[in-house]
């Protein structure tokens, strides 16, 4: 079972007691926060967990898979996530549960 | 932007949630986050991304200062997909 913004608002409710509507409001305007930051071009460094950095790729020849027309792939602006160390060595020897995917 | 700066701007725009909250919560979040993908669990935030683990396979490495051989273990790694909504926000923000 994966993790969604449901069970964290949950969360906050049962483990600080935040109302529920503010915890659903919590979780929202924490997301939202983060795109409008990287959205305006402003990497995002959550110290403990990570940092969601911006690439910038230029344009580069591309293909329709189907039909096999050439079609260049335009300049586009990408967010990668860099896990922090500590994360990292957190998850190093987990076992992925189920086999979803 | 860091934690602490996505904290305050949480506060000023959720006035009518006692500071305090605001912060533990954040800090909640985040720490939830963790402990889900060290349980093995994948993460799946609508309109954001979705985290889960990607394996690395066990190789032999190098130690940098001696040259020395070293087997390194196979090992998890945390992998973020960003979802539709933040992709095209993101990729939009660049033609403007």
């Amino acid at each position: 079972m994966a993790l969604t913004k449901a069970e964290m608002a949950e969360h906050l409710f049962l483990k600080l007691g935040v109302n529920k509507r503010d915890a659903k409001e919590l979780v929202e305007s924490f997301f939202e926060e983060i795109r409008e930051a990287l959205e305006s071009g402003e990497q995002v460094k959550l110290s403990g967990f990570g940092n969601f950095d911006l690439r910038t790729k230029s344009e580069r020849p591309g293909r329709n898979p189907k039909t096999g027309e050439d079609i260049p792939i335009k300049a586009r602006r990408v967010v990668t996530f860099r896990p922090g160390q500590k994360l990292k060595s957190r998850v190093e020897e987990s076992k992925p549960a189920g086999s979803d995917s | 932007m860091t934690k602490s700066e996505l904290i305050e701007k949480l506060m000023d725009k959720n006035q009518h949630i006692a500071a305090r909250d605001v912060e533990l919560s954040i800090k909640e979040m985040l720490e939830q986050m963790a402990q889900t993908l060290q349980k093995g669990e994948r993460i799946e935030i609508r309109g954001f991304g979705s985290f889960s683990l990607h394996f690395r396979a066990p190789r032999v490495g190098r130690n940098p200062k001696t040259g020395e051989t070293v087997k390194l273990d196979g090992k998890y790694v945390p992998h973020f997909k960003p979802g539709k909504e933040l992709r095209e926000r993101v990729n939009e923000g660049l033609e403007l």
